[in-house]
């Protein structure tokens, strides 16, 4: 019964860090970027979700989704600020922005209101339900669904509408997709939208579930994300899902076996390991880099 | 290039510094140590028309507020003394000296207070830091130091286990509180199978969680588990999940209030109802915010002192506080009105002229003396034998729950 219920717990976490990681993976599939910003606009979608429902007394729904449109905003934003010009740049220029880009927006939020964390107010009476002896409070079962929920939209985004297809023919080949008489820029900003709304989404859900934010608290998240972007095979969609799910799984099993100093130790050995014996991730397939 | 030398210049000549003061700061020990000491050096203070009683506090800076609320309870203390006609007819003198919350004002603060003030007793710094930088300045001068709240072990005992022959405390020590919360625990919850959750990232948990396992051992008691965590963590699931599988009927906590309020509301969500208790650094409005008024229910803490404690003593106090300041003491207040007491009370118990020498040795004998914070006995290693008090979070308030003996 106790392993049910820690699969439960590593479920939760890892659709918290699923749901960073298809941002991630979105904006790698599309234009090669590592966008190390992500977990910072993660960031930005908790604090914006906790004025809205702290200050501004929104129902839980609509601060999330404020909070996406903001960051969606944000992410393009970003996006056409420091990433565009740099798009014929090499790919380190664009890394070394990104991190620029992300220790800006955290010590900014820390100008403006100081970096002591805030809580976020209760926004459910959390009840637990018992299934087959296993404890599950409420909480995790909505954050559960709404992550689900997210996922599939996004599926059906990208598969179903235009836009969607414009950014699989853009991550395919951008200038081929250009000379079709698609607009790439567009694409791009749209990718970025999307993931950065996820990313908020994020944010909230982390802020209701574990209570506690900061400005500094997207670093630790952001990295994780990313290594569940790797080990599901970076720019692949389901890849980053899946990555989440299994990192977040294994997370809280090294801490049942009782090794919970070694949490974010095992899952940096992750990230070594796939990039060692399988840099493609579990769903990538080999393929040789052209010349 | 130029400047390059320069600084090298400056640089070696900081290092000649360094090493004469070190030098110099030697012999002054082995001055003392032989008791051979001429002039004002090593031989202490003695009082004259007044006594003279000095203070080294954090009056600002990083920690102001700490020594702020010692120096109000101090002078809250000095009032009711001399408005009492003082000790033996002599009126004290108070001397507070801001030592800015800085490790090497503090230091100075203290040669100023006993070299150029010649008070007979000081108050130490509020920190465990500020307040071991002043220590050899203490015994070199004989002149004893007390300090209200710096609670590190090491204040008063040197890490090779001798103890400063000069510094004080009014406080208990971090370990006390685990001991404390280990006794409770056993006596008034009835607990056998504890589990422990600390922060392996700090001493201060580190300390209290070792005190508690000895004592709640030697009472019975078995701990069933033993689960850490470190300083930023958010999700303490897993670990909770596995405390909860052990079926503890208490389970100790100690660590600072960021992550304890997650801890808290994580343990009652994952069904966790047994008891759960901390120490003082739990003590923050903000775990009440994180952790929410439902969850802290059932929940204790160890402290130095409660304002809302019925005791006639504390009663009065927290009145004669409020006349004059208009707010309720808290913990830091209340040490440094003890303090004052605690060395006030070693005075009057000197025969003879009144020395710093002679302070020193009384204060070392104290013994049964009523305080606000406690009825204390100051132990071998001048540590004071004190009781704790232990609050329980009743609905988001911290209420009074009984005073803990050692």
């Amino acid at each position: 019964m106790e392993w049910i219920q820690q699969l439960v717990n590593g479920i939760s976490l890892g659709s918290i860090y699923a749901l960073i990681a298809l941002g991630y993976t979105m904006v790698y599939g599309i234009i090669k970027l590592i966008n190390f910003a992500h977990g910072d606009v993660f960031m930005l979608g908790a604090f914006i979700g906790f004025y809205a429902i702290a200050r501004w007394e929104m129902n839980v729904f609509l601060a999330l989704i404020l909070a996406m449109i903001l960051c969606a905003v944000i992410g393009v934003i970003i996006e056409r600020v420091a990433y565009k010009r740099l798009r014929n740049a090499t790919r380190i220029a664009a890394l070394i922005t990104a991190i620029g880009v992300s220790l800006l927006i955290e010590y900014t939020v820390i100008f403006f209101r100081g970096s002591s964390p805030e809580a976020y107010p209760t926004v459910f009476t959390t009840k637990n339900i018992e299934i087959f002896g296993v404890q599950i409070s409420t909480l995790a079962i909505f954050i559960l669904s709404v992550s689900i929920f997210l996922m599939l939209l996004l599926q059906f985004i990208v598969h179903k509408t235009k836009i969607g297809k414009a950014m699989r023919a853009v991550s395919h080949d951008a200038d081929a997709a250009r000379l079709m008489g698609i607009n790439v820029d567009n694409t791009i900003s749209a990718t970025f939208a999307i993931g950065s709304a996820l990313a908020g989404a994020a944010g909230v859900i982390f802020g209701i579930y574990y209570t506690r934010i900061d400005p500094l608290m997207g670093i630790m998240p952001g990295i994780k994300a990313f290594i569940a972007a790797v080990l599901g095979g970076i720019g692949i969609i389901p890849g980053a899902m899946v990555g989440g799910l299994v990192l977040g799984v294994v997370e809280t099993v090294v801490s049942a076996l009782g090794y919970s100093l070694w949490r974010d130790a095992a899952a940096f050995v992750i990230l070594i390991l796939i990039l060692i014996l399988r840099p493609a991730g579990i769903f990538g397939k080999n393929t040789r880099e052209k010349v | 290039m130029a400047k390059h030398n320069k600084t090298k210049k400056y640089g070696s000549l900081f290092m000649a510094t360094a090493l004469l003061t070190g030098i110099l700061a030697g012999c002054g020990t082995d001055d003392s140590g032989s008791g051979s000491g001429s002039g004002s050096k090593g031989s202490g203070n003695t009082a004259g028309d007044t006594i003279k009683i000095g203070a080294n506090l954090e009056l600002s800076g990083a920690v102001g507020s700490y020594g702020s609320s010692i120096n109000d309870g101090a002078k809250l203390a000095i009032d009711e003394i001399n408005a009492a006609g003082g000790i033996d007819g002599k009126q004290i003198e108070y001397i507070p000296i801001d030592n800015k919350s800085e490790t090497a004002e503090a230091t100075s603060a203290a040669i100023k207070l006993a070299e150029q003030e010649k008070v007979v007793a000081m108050l130490a710094p509020a920190t465990s830091g500020n307040s071991v930088a002043t220590v050899q300045i203490a015994n070199n001068h004989k002149v004893p130091m007390v300090t209200g709240s710096g609670t590190a072990p090491n204040v008063t005992v040197n890490d090779d286990g001798t103890v400063n022959e000069y510094a004080f405390r009014t406080c208990f020590i971090d370990p006390f509180q685990g001991t404390v919360a280990a006794n409770f625990a056993t006596n008034e919850l009835g607990a056998k199978n504890v589990a422990i959750f600390a922060d392996n990232a700090s001493d201060y948990a580190k300390g209290l969680a070792a005190s508690f396992k000895e004592t709640i051992t030697a009472n019975g008691g078995t701990v069933v588990t033993e689960e850490a965590y470190v300083a930023k963590d958010v999700d303490f699931k897993s670990q909770l999940t596995n405390i909860k599988g052990k079926n503890p009927d208490f389970i100790f906590i100690p660590g600072y209030y960021e992550e304890v309020g997650i801890i808290v509301k994580q343990a009652r969500e994952a069904g966790i109802t047994v008891p759960l208790m901390g120490a003082d650094g739990w003590d923050s409005p903000k775990l009440i915010e994180l952790a929410g008024a439902d969850a802290l229910n059932n929940t204790f803490i160890t402290n130095h002192y409660s304002s809302e404690d019925p005791d006639a003593k504390i009663q009065d106090f927290v009145k004669a506080f409020n006349d004059k300041y208009s707010q309720a003491p808290n913990a830091f207040h209340a040490l440094g009105y003890d303090s004052i007491y605690f060395i006030v009370d070693a005075i009057k118990r000197v025969d003879g002229d009144v020395t710093s020498e002679a302070i020193q040795k009384q204060l070392a004998s104290t013994k049964d003396l009523s305080l606000v914070t406690g009825t204390f006995t100051v132990d071998e290693n001048h540590n004071p034998v004190k009781s704790a008090t232990v609050l329980e979070f009743v609905d988001g308030k911290q209420q009074f729950n009984s005073k803990v003996n050692p």
